[in-house]
């Protein structure tokens, strides 16, 4: 019901632009794609992934305005590289799965910073908090293969990932730089 | 020199009671850390613990240097060929584990996934990729080195209760701080 406007806005541009586009990008390849992170414990370096999310995207270069994306993360599919980790942060005072079973990105827009370099402008839901995010992004096609790499940087405070006791930075870092690799095809042959 | 070798030097002292200090830290933390509950404290409990073994390692390479360019003082003639043989041996490989149980617990760390960076700041090497069978092996290598290092701490200190009460001789104090040194 949230998403009922935004859906019918994607669903009402990708008909729009189905008709105009020569080559639009929008069937994206989860399994080639990747959404990782990377935090920081006790000023040691680690990283993760998650293992299950959907990703939507609606991409022409040609037309930047009528560009959506959209990705849905499991957060319970968390790999922090350690079990002991896992089982932690899927808890209530991290991301709280059982009642916040799922974190989106909703893009509210994308600007071109050049070459192909972008920017992207959108809405981060993570347990129950919408912020504002944007996040660099760069594609590069070849031939009817898109590539989108980029990423954000996040205060996991800023959500209430980590309550409690582990609101302690010192800890466990509040910035978290996410980034994300999707793969996307074309859809061949319209116009 | 002097003529005087009675004494370990003030360098060997300083350095045998730093790591012994340091030691008897990480043992026990080490035992008391592992069955903590994920918590910021484990964190920086297992922080702490990594942190002093590496310091552990760092002395340990000074002693040794230390240790190959001082002779250390020889061992009184009042104590029996065998029993130098034995302490010898006990010393030596305590020497060893001083370099083993360090490095076993830094390879177990990497192969964990887990960087070593010492007191937060300085990045160790992994020289090992993270793996997962690997690090639990390690892990059990760790432990067992540090079973070892255990017994022979009882028996180094057995001895020297024995030297001290019933041989009656000098071995302890030549290591203890404060006496004069030539
Ligand atoms: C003087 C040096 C050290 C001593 C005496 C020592 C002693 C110990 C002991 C007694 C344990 C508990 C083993 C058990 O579970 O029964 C332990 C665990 C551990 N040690 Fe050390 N250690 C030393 C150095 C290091 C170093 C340098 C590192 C890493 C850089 C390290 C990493 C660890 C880790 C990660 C554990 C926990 C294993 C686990 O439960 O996951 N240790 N240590």
């Amino acid at each position: 019901m949230i998403y009922l406007k935004e859906i019918m806005l994607f669903l009402g541009l990708l008909l729009i632009s189905c008709h105009s586009s020569a080559l639009e990008f929008k069937q994206v390849q989860t399994s080639e794609s990747t959404v990782t992170f990377d935090y920081k414990q006790m000023g040691v370096p680690l990283n993760g992934k998650f293992n299950k999310f959907s990703a939507q995207v609606a991409f022409d270069p040609a037309k930047l305005a009528t560009a959506q994306a959209r990705l849905d993360i499991e957060v319970a599919s968390i790999d922090t590289g350690s079990a002991d980790g896992d089982d932690a942060v899927v808890g209530k005072l991290w991301f709280n799965a059982k009642s916040f079973p799922a974190a989106s990105f909703i893009s509210t827009g994308l600007k071109s910073l050049g070459g192909n370099r972008y920017e992207a402008m959108g809405k981060l839901s993570v347990k129950g908090k919408t912020l504002d995010v944007v996040a660099p992004v760069t594609f590069q096609a070849n031939g009817n293969r898109g590539v989108f790499d980029g990423g954000f940087t996040i205060k996991r405070l800023d959500y209430a990932i980590g309550e409690g006791e582990w609101t302690d930075l010192g800890t466990v870092a509040n910035e978290i730089p996410i980034k994300f690799h999707i793969v996307v095809n074309a859809t061949p042959g319209k116009k | 020199m002097s003529t005087n070798v009675e004494r370990y030097t003030h360098t060997a002292i300083a350095l045998h009671w730093l790591i012994a200090l340091l030691i008897f830290i990480a043992f026990p933390l080490g035992l008391y850390m592992s069955d903590l509950k994920l918590s910021p404290t484990k964190l920086q409990l297992f922080s702490y613990h990594k942190w002093i073994g590496v310091t552990v390692f760092l002395l340990a390479v000074g002693r040794i240097v230390w240790r190959a360019t001082h002779r250390p003082p020889a061992l009184p003639d009042s104590i029996p060929r065998l029993q130098q043989f034995a302490s010898h041996i006990v010393h030596g490989f305590l020497y060893a584990l001083l370099f083993a149980v360090p490095i076993s617990g830094w390879l177990m760390s990497s192969a964990k996934g887990f960087k070593t960076v010492l007191f937060g700041i300085i990045p160790l090497p992994d020289l090992l990729e993270k793996d997962k069978e690997l690090g639990k092996l390690l892990e059990i290598v760790h432990q067992s080195l540090n079973y070892f290092l255990l017994l022979l701490v009882v028996l180094h200190v057995a001895a020297l209760i024995k030297h001290r009460f019933i041989d009656r001789d000098d071995v302890l104090t030549r290591m203890l701080p404060g006496g004069k040194h030539a």
